[in-house]
């Protein structure tokens, strides 16, 4: 059975730095309210449900399960989790549309990493016999890429520092980083404040549908026309961390090289990433990368991937795209990745 | 608002991990100041070593003795060394690629500053005075200029293999409980229970989330409920709880309190425990600076009738 699904609508919460005042589901719930008053949906009337979230970030355990009372969870309803970014929800929403046994889905997802340390907590995913023990930090782990960049010649620390400040040129009103922001010292050699994401608590939403069901809902919808993931080997050794040939796999098999994009949304937490990303992509300036400001102006995690291809999708909502690449990634060092392609219909 | 609630979270670990017969000869190897790589089909030496083929997934299993010295593929300066991180002074995080190996190992790079160090460096290891069979028996890798090292096959046999090792994991947090969980938790300071209703189904919770789970809507409607409740049901514990100083056989029940729509739980006491009923009427007992009741008693009213706690359940 095939089915053209699409993103319908999206919404996003501010990311702070700290969100103290608020619990998990007190964060997400106005974004839920809001990504359904956009399609004049109620909780009741959606098929399928799916989230993502770590518990890990705030250190409370099945934080999901609590964080449910804000879709209206009981009496139960058809609704699922993943461990990781949104965008893999999402994936696993499309599937379930796909397969004929809902025709809406709601995903969303949320982090609060202000109540942990984020680079401590982020080695805790590492490979638990030769790395963990280490404790290497998340920003450790992307300065190796990023030397092994400069290295072979594909960036200096100058381009680098471009990207950051394109990025945060955005007119985005959700970043939590926005215009000149200082390039700043070393956090670790040879990446720089600026260079690295913002860390924040926030929490974003989509919600799909399928065939007809998209049009009433939609005046433009984006349509998913392909979307799939891939990962690395783990072992950070045995990678080219100059190149992301997963990403370059699930772009392919998303079927991201049969035409041009005019827009990208990338996942690329650390300035150097981009650099990976648009090589492995094969992206070049005709096509507008992250005019939302992407991760370094705002990178919730868990959120952050998600939010990539709601703001893809928001772009072909408005007329402002009519074909986007949309990608997300998880783990250190673009581990996983995933990639979308979205289109709106001929204007 | 009052002032966020906010308390430390200490969230730690000791994970014990079994090891591959891979993993285990490399683990064994490094105590034995021996580091042992592995073979796969189409020749490539990989170091660390591991179960299976990452390109083929097929088991590998064929041990190679590679050097104890390598060249730097990649590095990364740290000048503000973390908790938990191989040195305690600051240090380069490097990929080495040892001497006999195709892929290359993470470690830290003791050296005097990022002038230092640079990718093609030749390092060699410097092994801990105390190893036990796990990746820290490296102490770090330090700058080295002589040659390259001898690389032979190894059966991987070692007396005393390990067989596991124990990760040790901390995590510390600052926890804050949000909005409604602050309120109600001030409240019980004041020795009051206060929930929250839904502005759409009009249920009152207790303790409160801060969102109704049947309509996904804030309650934002504080109500006070109690302080005498009803037991709905309840279970008798005969397993004495660590670091809990109640005697067993003690009964812990879920008491709907007057004007809640949802149970709370806990222990009830001042009755024996083989007396304790379902309509049972309870009321809180306080201790000094306790912050929640400490159990709950007989009120000395006659029982609840069924119907007004069925639907509570």
């Amino acid at each position: 059975m095939t089915r053209d699904i699409a993103v319908v609508a999206f919404a996003q919460s501010d990311t702070l730095r700290s969100s103290e005042e608020v619990s998990e589901v007190e964060m997400l719930m106005p974004v839920l309210h809001d990504v359904l008053a956009q399609t004049g949906l109620k909780t009741a009337d959606i098929g399928f449900t799916c989230s993502g979230s770590c518990d890990y970030l705030a250190g409370r355990a099945f934080s999901f399960t609590l964080a449910l009372d804000g879709v209206g969870a009981w009496p139960p309803i058809s609704e699922s989790h993943v461990e990781t970014d949104g965008a893999w929800a999402l994936y696993e929403a499309w599937t379930k549309l796909l397969s004929g046994d809902a025709d809406t889905a709601l995903v969303y997802s949320y982090g609060k990493s202000s109540p942990g340390s984020l680079r401590d907590v982020l080695t805790r995913q590492l490979d638990p016999y030769y790395v963990a023990p280490l404790w290497p930090d998340s920003v450790a782990l992307a300065a190796l890429q990023a030397q092994a960049l400069i290295d072979a010649g594909d960036t200096d620390e100058r381009e680098l520092a471009a990207i950051g400040a394109r990025s945060r040129a955005t007119d985005n009103p959700r970043a939590q980083l926005k215009g000149p922001v200082p390039q700043g010292d070393y956090v670790v050699r040879p990446l720089r404040t600026g260079d690295c994401p913002p860390i924040g608590d926030g929490a974003a939403a989509v919600v799909l549908a399928a065939g007809e069901r998209a049009r009433e809902l939609c005046e433009r919808p984006a349509w998913i026309r392909g979307i799939d993931h891939r990962i690395e080997a783990h072992s950070l050794g045995v990678r080219d961390l100059t190149d992301s040939p997963s990403a370059r796999l699930a772009a392919e098999r998303a079927g991201a090289f049969e035409r041009p994009v005019d827009t990208a949304e990338l996942h690329a937490p650390f300035s150097s990433q981009e650099v990976v990303l648009r090589k492995a992509l094969g992206l070049d300036d005709a096509t507008r990368v992250n005019p939302s400001g992407g991760a370094l102006a705002a990178n919730p995690m868990m959120a952050a991937g998600l939010a990539r291809i709601g703001e893809a999708a928001a772009r072909i909502h408005r007329g402002e795209s009519d074909r986007a690449l949309a990608h997300a990634t998880s783990g250190p060092c673009l581990q996983q990745n995933l990639v979308a392609v979205l289109e709106g219909d001929p204007r | 608002m009052p002032d966020v609630l906010k308390a430390p979270l200490v969230v730690e670990f000791p994970f014990t991990r079994s090891l591959g017969p891979v993993q285990s000869a490399f683990l064994t190897g490094l105590r034995e100041r021996v580091i042992l790589g592995v073979k796969t089909r189409d020749g490539r030496t990989l170091v660390p070593p591991v179960e299976y083929d990452p390109v083929t997934a097929e088991e590998i299993r064929d041990l190679v003795h590679v050097g104890v010295t390598g060249t730097v593929t990649t590095w990364a300066w740290n000048h503000e060394p973390r908790r938990g991180q191989p040195l305690d002074r600051p240090f380069a995080w490097v990929l080495v690629k040892l001497d006999g190996a195709d892929t290359a190992l993470l470690h830290a790079l003791d050296a005097p500053g990022p002038d230092a160090v640079r990718t093609g460096m030749r390092v060699r290891v410097r092994w801990a005075e105390e190893r036990t069979g796990a990746i820290t028996d490296i102490a770090c890798f330090e700058p080295y200029d002589g040659d390259d090292s001898e690389v032979t096959v190894h059966a991987g046999e070692f007396e005393d293999p390990v067989h596991g090792i124990v990760a040790q994991a901390r995590l510390d947090y600052t926890y804050s409980p949000g909005r409604a969980q602050t309120a109600y938790i001030n409240a019980l300071a004041e020795r009051r229970a206060v929930g929250e209703r839904c502005p759409s189904c009009r249920k009152v919770y207790v303790p409160p989330r801060g969102a109704c789970p049947t309509c996904g809507v804030a309650t934002v409607e504080q109500v006070e409920v109690g302080p005498s409740g009803t037991v709905t049901t309840f279970c008798i514990v005969n397993i004495k709880a660590k670091n809990l100083d109640i005697e067993v056989p003690y009964v812990y029940a879920h008491i709907a309190l007057d004007g809640a729509d949802l149970a709370l739980h806990g222990r009830i006491g001042g009755i024996p425990y083989d007396q304790v009923r379902m309509g049972l009427r309870v009321e809180p007992v306080w201790t000094e600076g306790g912050g929640y009741p400490d159990h709950y008693r007989p009120t000395g009213e006659p029982d609840a009738e069924y119907d007004t706690y069925k639907e509570l359940l």
